[in-house]
């Protein structure tokens, strides 16, 4: 369709350059914001470029805010919090969820159509609601900012993840595999150990990583649920965004585009694997 | 073809009931497995959602710090233009003399406060008298002595009228409703905020959508009618927002629309725009728009490609301009892939907290901004959850408008 047919008129070629233009200012729009990334090197502490940076002048550059971000105590500390909350909360997200998508996969569930909207609801509810629900709750039952209570939460919005992608996984898996396993004498253990884990490992490994994802980012429900003591990266960043005090904000969110970058990566790679598995995809 | 004897299973049962007993098995197992994650789920999900919804009812405070009172108030007739009797203000002063040891009666004035404006004062007035109080003479005349107000029948109506367990006071005032004298009638002029905040919501949002839409069909008919190759590296640009944090995304946002920010600076520079006069693209609506433009090209994107290509040629050999063809054939194909991204957009926008909150300044935030207001600075909690309710159901009833469009089952994460 790109390729214009020999035949095209003067009109339709005009029209057709001017579509490809704005689809490119429209790719422009969305790359945008990654403008902040050489921002963030910007050596002075103003958020625009300086003529020294304009003029590619080495002097205008510098490192100084990610050295700032470092060693400053309230970030590291917020770094440090936001570690110890992802990957807990993604643990309890991938087992739960992967054993409920095994058994959301089995012929004859009961229900199954109320138990997905259970489970998937996280996902729908706006997450302000989530937030003062589980504050108001959390606050009954003595977790309200607590480490414990933030887990939990992180947990729960990281399920509908898992879920959504096991199944899928699970889905597409041939059936007739559990059963030659069977028929050959391995339990129920041994099949779900050595058949099944391996071909769903690429399903679970990207719920975990969407489930990390969210934990990591997540910024409303933490600033109710959590207490000054579980104070994550997002929080820090949205206290710094309100006051606005340094560019450091910028070397953060580099940062943090960074890491999506290499997490978006590996699922894409992922993703691609085990459509070429499928024989969804031409290479 | 068998008349009596049911078919019977290879050890002796009747198959039928041998079948049955696999089944239950069956599911049992399955839910076994559910189960850990289902009840997870409830207690740490729903059981919030639950929590909300109750607190946007309830409404003990009064039952329970002035129970006396409650029960003696219920002789007396609202609509007689008179303060109640002897009576009343005795349980009065018994309910307050426990409710002040208890240091309760500030928490109640506050809550009454809600209803009617002087009622946090006069409590906190009489609580700090009540103690000096003659507990076997005359009530009505020593409370009319510590405060005129007493007098009112505007304050007893407003007791009377919250002495239940449960009440829809948080959601009348979360719709500009009172429950006035002569029951529900609209808020003064000057209290009415929540229809506005959702009406600018809803407008908000659908700038959003009708934005997002145009910036995307474009992109998707371009993905979906490129290469494979082309396509899938593109695709990485459109996702590649989408996965960097919202906070992120907005942060960027602030930076660059402020006054002294790069796109103000490009402009001036560029003499469009003069020195003094940088546009005021921050802290105000326009603001927020810009910033929250998302994706809805994923579902347009997949919707396009099942649309045949064969059908748009077909429409030209007999003799369709490139627009008639478009327009006519194409476009009508691609209405269920708008109709289920704008929604699903829609259900987004509607809820977002941290773009208004960063970016939108006063004139526009969002009403998940004072749901978050009520709960953490005035305190008014039922008002919150009955505002959370409202944007809760809201966003239920669109979702199931998504689920007829386009079905739950279908949401795929790539």
């Amino acid at each position: 369709m790109s390729k214009l047919p020999p035949y095209a008129t003067t009109g339709q070629r005009l029209w057709h350059y001017t579509f490809l233009t704005l689809c490119a200012l429209i790719f422009f729009f969305l790359i945008f914001p990654i403008i902040i990334i050489p921002l963030s090197f910007n050596a002075q502490d103003f958020f625009t470029f300086t003529p020294k940076m304009l003029a590619l002048d080495p002097e205008g550059f510098s490192t100084k805010h990610y050295a700032d971000f470092f060693s400053n105590a309230d970030w590291q500390n917020a770094l440090k919090n936001s570690f110890k909350i992802a990957p807990v909360a993604t643990i309890i997200s991938v087992s739960f969820g992967t054993l409920a998508a095994i058994g959301l996969s089995q012929s004859h569930v009961p229900f199954k159509g109320a138990i997905m909207a259970i489970l998937i609801s996280p996902m729908i509810v706006p997450l302000i609601i989530s937030a003062a629900g589980m504050y108001f709750f959390y606050s009954r039952i003595g977790l309200q900012g607590t480490y414990i209570g933030v887990v939990l939460a992180h947990a729960v919005l990281g399920i509908p993840f898992v879920i959504i992608t096991v199944t899928a996984t699970l889905i597409n898996i041939d059936k007739s595999l559990t059963q030659a396993s069977a028929s050959m004498g391995a339990g129920p253990v041994r099949t779900f150990f050595k058949i099944q884990m391996p071909l769903i490992l690429p399903g679970v490994i990207s719920g975990g990583l969407f489930a990390f994802i969210t934990s990591f980012d997540e910024v409303v429900v933490v600033l109710f649920v959590g207490s000054a003591g579980q104070k994550t990266l997002p929080w820090q960043m949205f206290i710094g965004m309100r006051e606005q005090i340094s560019p450091t904000i910028l070397a953060v969110a580099t940062l943090m585009v960074a890491i999506s970058i290499v997490l978006l990566t590996t699922l894409e790679v992922l993703r691609r694997r085990s459509e070429r598995l499928r024989g969804m995809s031409p290479g | 073809m068998s008349d009596s004897s049911p078919v019977i299973a290879a050890d002796g049962r009747p198959l039928k009931a041998s079948l049955n007993r696999a089944l239950r098995r069956q599911k049992i197992r399955a839910l076994l497995l559910i189960a850990p994650l289902l009840v997870f789920v409830l207690v740490t999900f729903i059981a919030p959602i639950a929590d909300m919804l109750f607190r946007s009812v309830e409404n003990d405070i009064v039952s329970n710090t002035l129970p006396r009172t409650v029960v003696a108030l219920e002789d007396w007739d609202s609509a007689s233009g008179v303060s109640p009797d002897e009576a009343v203000f005795a349980a009065l002063a018994a309910d307050l003399a426990e409710a002040v040891k208890a240091k309760r009666h500030t928490q109640l004035g506050t809550r009454l406060n809600y209803e009617l404006s002087g009622m946090s004062s006069l409590f906190r007035k009489t609580g700090r008298k009540v103690k000096r109080m003659d507990m076997d003479g005359p009530f009505k005349p020593q409370f009319l002595d510590i405060e005129e107000d007493w007098d009112d029948p505007r304050i007893w109506t407003t007791i009377k009228a919250n002495s239940s367990r449960y009440t829809a006071g948080y959601f009348l005032n979360a719709v500009d409703l009172q429950n006035g004298p002569e029951g529900i009638e609209q808020r003064p002029e000057n209290q009415r905020i929540y229809m506005k905040l959702f009406g600018r919501t809803i407008f908000l949002s659908v700038s959003i959508t009708l934005s997002c839409f145009l910036l995307g069909y474009p992109i998707a008919f371009l993905l979906a009618n490129l290469k494979a190759r082309t396509s899938n590296i593109l695709m990485i640009l459109v996702l590649l927002p989408f996965w960097t944090s919202l906070l992120v995304r907005t942060s960027a946002w602030k930076v660059l629309l402020q006054q002294q920010g790069v796109i103000n600076d490009t402009l001036v520079w560029l003499g469009i725009v003069a020195d003094n006069n940088r546009l005021e693209l921050i802290n105000n609506q326009t603001g927020t728009i810009i910033a929250m433009t998302h994706i809805l090209i994923l579902p347009l994107y997949s919707v396009m490609k099942t649309i045949p290509i064969t059908y748009v040629r077909a429409a030209k050999s007999l003799g369709a301009t490139n627009w008639t063809a478009f327009w006519r054939v194409y476009f009508p194909q691609s209405v269920p892939g708008i109709g289920a991204g704008s929604i699903l957009v829609f259900i987004l926008a509607i809820g977002y907290y941290i773009t208004p909150a960063l970016v939108g300044g006063t004139s526009g935030t969002f009403i998940s901004n004072r749901i978050a207001y009520h709960i953490s600075s005035s305190l008014n909690w039922g008002l919150g959850a009955a505002l959370g309710a409202i944007l809760l159901a809201l966003v239920l009833v669109l979702y199931g408008l998504y689920d007829k469009i386009v079905g739950i089952d279908n949401v795929k994460l790539g």
